[in-house]
Order: C-alpha cells, then sequence, then structure tokens
C-alpha cells in the first residue's frame, strides 16, 4: 500500500478538529509568513502559476492562469470569494477539510488575497456545513486574537477581513456566477459570461472564485516550493495531492489524501477496501455525480486531469462513487439525472425542460416500457442540451447520460428488448 | 408583524442592514432568523424581512422560494430530510425512506398530526462517506439502517420536549 505524507490532512484527528495553536505546531501560517516577509505579491502568483495546480471544485482550470487574469496591481474595491457549496453528489472532501482544520483554508485565503491585491474575502458555504460555518467562525476570532486577519497582518502593513456566508441550499450556487448572485442577496440565476467574475464579479468589482480545497494547497506550494508541489503528483504533468472521496459500493467509505495520479483500481482496493460484500466492480462516476462513468476495463488509469480527459471524463471533485455488479446502470443514471432536473434553476430552456424529459425516458426505459425510439431520443438530448444550456449545470448533468449510452448501450438495449429491467427480474 | 420577532432583534437586524455596505447581501441572514424563531417564513415574514431589508416582498419572495432550505409552509417541530441523492441511494436510502413513512404515517412532504416531524427528500448532504445519512433538526445521522429509525425518532421526540 502507497505511503504518502499529507499536507492538507496533515492535523486530521477521529472526530477532532485543529485549531489555531495546533496548526501552528505543525507549521501552520509558516507560508503566509514567508509570503509577507519575503515575497511580492507577483511572485506569489508565480509560485502558484509554476506549481500547476488546478482548481479542486470540478472544472480543474489552471488557479496561477485564473489569477493571471486578475487585475491584480490595479486599485479599487476587489474580491476573492471561496467556493464552499460543495453540493455536488460523491463529494464531501470540503467537509472533512473544515472539519479536521479550519485554520489551513484561512491562510490560503489570506495568501491568496495578498497575491491578488484583495482586502476583502468571502466564504460561501453551503446550508448543511452548520458544523463547519461553527470551526471557521471560532477559527476566524482566533485568527483575529493573534494579528493574522484583519487590519497590518503581522505587521507587514497587509489588510484583510473575510466574512462568513452561509447559503440555504441550491446546487445551482456552486456554479461561480449564481454563487456571485447568491451572495448580493439576488435570485441565484448564472450570468452572462463575458464578462468574467475577474473582470466584473461580485457587486460589479474583480473577483477572484477559488475552491476550498485549491485554497488550502496555497500555504504549502509557498511553503515548499512549486517544484517540490508538483513532484509530489505520481504523473509527469500533474501536481500536488488531492483529497479522493470514495464512497457507493466501497467496504470503506471515506475521504483520503493521495498523490495525484493515483492509479483508480489501486485506490479502491487499498483505501476503499475494494468492493463491497465481495461483489466485482462495474463501473464508477470518477469525479462527483457529472462526470462520465469509467468501468472495469479503467481501472489501470491515473486520476489526473488530463488522463481522465482523454477517456472521455473528468477527475472533477476527486469524489469516487463505485457501483457493483449488481447495479442498474439506467436506474443509476436516473438517479443522477432527478437530482440535476430537480436542482435546476429554470433559467434556460435546454436545462429545465430537458433534463425532466432525459428523466421521462430513463423511466420508461427502466419500467421496461422503453423503445428504440426511446434510445434515440435520448441520444437526440445528448446532442440538444450539451453545449446549449446557459450555465455547465445542464452539461454535467448530461456526463452520467452520456457515460450510460458510451459504455453501457447494451443494458439500456436489454432493458428494450426484455420489457423490463434485467437486473431487477 | 412585530410578533415574528421581537422588537430587540428586529432593531439588531435593522443596524446590521445600516452598517453594511450591500445591505441586500443580508437578504438570507434575516431569512434565516425569521425561520430560526418561528420554524418556516410565512408571507407576513416575508413582509418583515422586505421592511427591514429596504427591498419589496417580491425582491424577497423571488430569493426565499429558491432555497430548499427556507420553508414557505408551515413544518413540524423538526424536519426530516432524507438524502436521495447517488451515495445514499446505492445503499438504501430508498428503504429507509419507506420506513419513515411507516413509521410516521405521513408521506413525503407531510407533517405528523402532533406537528413534530415534517418528512422530505433532499439532494446530498455531503454525508456521502457516511450513506446512507438522513438530517433531523440540526442532527446528521450516518450509516443509517431501516432498523435503527425508530429509536432515532424516540431520541429525537425526547430531545424537542412536550
Amino acid at each position: 500500500m502507497r505511503i504518502c505524507a499529507p499536507l492538507l490532512f496533515k492535523n486530521r484527528q477521529p472526530s477532532r478538529t485543529v485549531f489555531l495553536e495546533g496548526y501552528r505546531k505543525t507549521g501552520g501560517y509558516q507560508g503566509l509568513k514567508k509570503a509577507l516577509r519575503d515575497m511580492t505579491p507577483a511572485a506569489v502568483r508565480q509560485e502558484v502559476k509554476a506549481s500547476a495546480l488546478r482548481g479542486r471544485g470540478g472544472a480543474g482550470f489552471s488557479t496561477g492562469l485564473k489569477w493571471s487574469f486578475f487585475p491584480a496591481d490595479e486599485p479599487g474595491d476587489k474580491y476573492l470569494v471561496c467556493n464552499g457549496d460543495e453540493m455536488e453528489p460523491g463529494t464531501f472532501k470540503d467537509r472533512q477539510l473544515l472539519l479536521a482544520d479550519p485554520h489551513h483554508l484561512l491562510e490560503g485565503i489570506l495568501i491568496a488575497c495578498y497575491a491578488l491585491g484583495i482586502a476583502t474575502a468571502y466564504i460561501f458555504l453551503r446550508d448543511a456545513y452548520r458544523d463547519c460555518a461553527a470551526n471557521l467562525e471560532r477559527a476566524m476570532a482566533e485568527a483575529r486574537d493573534a494579528g493574522l486577519l484583519g487590519d497590518n497582518i503581522l505587521g507587514s502593513g497587509f489588510n484583510c477581513e473575510i466574512h462568513l456566508h452561509r447559503s440555504a441550499g441550491r446546487y445551482v450556487c456552486g456554479e461561480e456566477t449564481a454563487l456571485l448572485n447568491s451572495l448580493e442577496g439576488r435570485r441565484p440565476n448564472p450570468r452572462a459570461k463575458p464578462p468574467f467574475p475577474a473582470v466584473k464579479g461580485l457587486f460589479g468589482k474583480p473577483t477572484a472564485l477559488n475552491n476550498i480545497e485549491t485554497l488550502a494547497n496555497v500555504p504549502h506550494i509557498i511553503t515548499g516550493g512549486a517544484d517540490w508541489y508538483r513532484g509530489l503528483a505520481l504523473t509527469e504533468q500533474g501536481a500536488g495531492t488531492k483529497l479522493y472521496g470514495l464512497a457507493g459500493h466501497i467496504e470503506t467509505p471515506g475521504c483520503v489524501e493521495l498523490p495525484i495520479g493515483m492509479p483508480l483500481g489501486e485506490l479502491i482496493r487499498d483505501f476503499g477496501g475494494g468492493v463491497w460484500q465481495q461483489r466485482s466492480f462495474k463501473a464508477c462516476l470518477p469525479g462527483g455525480a457529472s462526470t462520465p462513468y469509467l468501468t472495469a476495463a479503467h481501472l489501470d488509469v491515473a486520476l489526473d486531469y488530463d488522463p481522465l480527459e482523454q477517456l472521455g471524463t473528468r477527475l472533477g471533485t476527486g469524489g469516487v462513487v463505485v457501483f457493483d455488479d449488481r447495479t442498474c446502470m439506467v436506474a443509476a443514471t436516473l438517479n443522477l439525472l432527478r437530482f440535476f432536473a430537480r436542482e435546476s434553476c429554470g433559467w434556460c430552456t435546454p436545462c429545465r425542460d430537458g433534463l425532466p424529459l432525459v428523466c421521462w425516458l430513463l423511466e420508461r426505459i427502466e419500467s421496461g416500457q422503453g423503445s428504440h425510439e426511446h434510445l434515440a431520443m435520448l441520444q437526440e438530448q445528448l446532442r440538444h442540451i450539451n453545449g446549449r444550456s446557459f450555465c455547465a449545470l445542464a452539461l454535467g448533468a448530461m456526463g452520467p447520460v452520456e457515460g450510460l449510452l458510451r459504455h453501457f448501450t447494451e443494458e439500456v438495449v436489454d432493458h428494450i428488448r426484455r420489457g423490463c429491467c434485467p437486473l431487477k427480474n | 408583524m412585530a410578533m415574528l420577532l421581537s422588537e430587540k432583534q428586529i432593531a439588531q437586524l435593522k443596524r446590521r442592514v445600516t452598517e453594511t455596505p450591500h445591505p441586500r447581501e443580508m437578504v438570507l441572514d434575516v431569512l434565516h432568523a425569521i425561520q430560526e424563531a418561528k420554524g418556516w417564513v410565512s408571507d407576513e415574514g416575508i413582509e418583515l424581512a422586505a421592511a427591514i431589508l429596504g427591498l419589496t416582498p417580491l425582491q424577497v419572495e423571488e430569493i426565499a422560494t429558491f432555497y430548499d432550505k427556507i420553508y414557505r409552509r408551515p413544518v413540524g417541530r423538526k424536519v426530516i430530510h432524507v438524502c436521495d441523492s447517488i451515495c445514499c441511494w446505492s445503499r438504501g436510502s430508498e428503504a429507509i425512506m419507506l420506513r419513515l413513512q411507516q413509521l410516521l404515517g405521513i408521506a413525503p412532504g407531510e407533517t405528523t398530526a402532533d406537528g413534530m416531524f415534517t418528512l422530505l427528500p433532499t439532494c446530498c448532504l455531503g454525508a456521502c462517506g457516511d450513506a446512507p445519512a438522513v438530517r433531523i433538526g440540526k442532527n446528521l445521522y450516518g450509516r443509517v439502517t431501516p432498523e435503527d429509525l425508530a429509536g432515532i425518532l424516540e431520541g429525537e421526540r425526547t430531545e424537542a420536549g412536550p
């Protein structure tokens, strides 16, 4: 079994949260200290760019590149928004991080704000994470008392305020422009892009948006350096570690920090205890509900952005959801699509009307009343919805449908031919 | 309207609204406060929030109806949220929902006659590693089996008191 010294989970202990004292004992706030004392904001941005860190919230965009579009050196109000909506089914990593060690995120936010010339940050946290909200509030109070938050941080002249915003539950709020509307107290329909948030975001001002896990990596990049950070990955092009989720039909579900590029099968076998009840592996979502399925043929794939894209799927949030050999993939896909249809904000027609139609088609097929015409309609909806919705929600929703039709067409046809679900009858 | 929140609470919220550079961003805080006090947000609650925030009731309503954890209809003293997303579904959430319906004698969306529980499905609670998961009031239960549920409900009733 592979051994990996954790970065983000280095202070993680069962049922216990580490606060300022414990965080400092293991090197906490050394990254902030180093950035403020020894580095210019531009040097911090350069280091993050050189680290090849990619966004951990799902899209996998280069953090350094995102920051390079940000008008860091221009005067005026600018904001950092930390996306802590984490509502992608199969994803529970940010919660684990905030339960283990909330200062990790605060330090990441402070370094990011310094690098980007920002004095005000918001943490947008999903409604369900009340325990995490309490941890963050306590950590912010500790940081303020210790001179790590507020005016003149560590005597450097750098000022930064962090506000915690608790949401009230809707998946679409994780979409960055919907999140901005939500923060502003407007109905969280997504906004048109361009303008991108880096130009015109929160309250019309330049805004940088990053996921919790992404920001928590930043202190380590600053203390260890970009070269060291890149070297942590198992793949040539990859960088750093990842908080992988293991859920679904797995013997020991949980969240574990391992290098980027972990082989999928090794992760499931060594860290998830394998498929539950001694059954065999049929498929998995590699990175949350919106990522197309992988099958037993793909167990050797390295869990990194590029290798998964080459297989027509995505690393997403790194939340692996496993399905055993008794799972009906039509039924699993129907469950996923019901989630997306329910969470659609209703703003655009392909998503609002298309996803319920896809659910209806899957229901027909699953209940044994499907025809080849329904299968053709399903393929047609894939073309109609992809690329035509206002935001990425519908595109993500069609990920599992795409995976179903790519890898399990035979199973779908079997439903139609037999007039029933072959796995239930 | 004043009965929804005390004069003191209203004054506190109004003061925070005047101190915030962008008052509208407080709309969820105000709705949370009203829901905390009464369990749900009535039409009067929407009007009170609008008055506190300096918005129209319609502007508040379009926010309140968007989020599924703001209740615009009366709910029981504790809302039971049964996660029905993929990880919980794969580990038996349908059986959990059925058992809760049997034990409470209500369908999803309904409230028990004694006003104690409202039963609702919910999307992912972020407890995928502890699936299947159920949230009752403020308590999160993981790795729930149908056999656990009678005991869990009993504990929740005891905690709620008479």
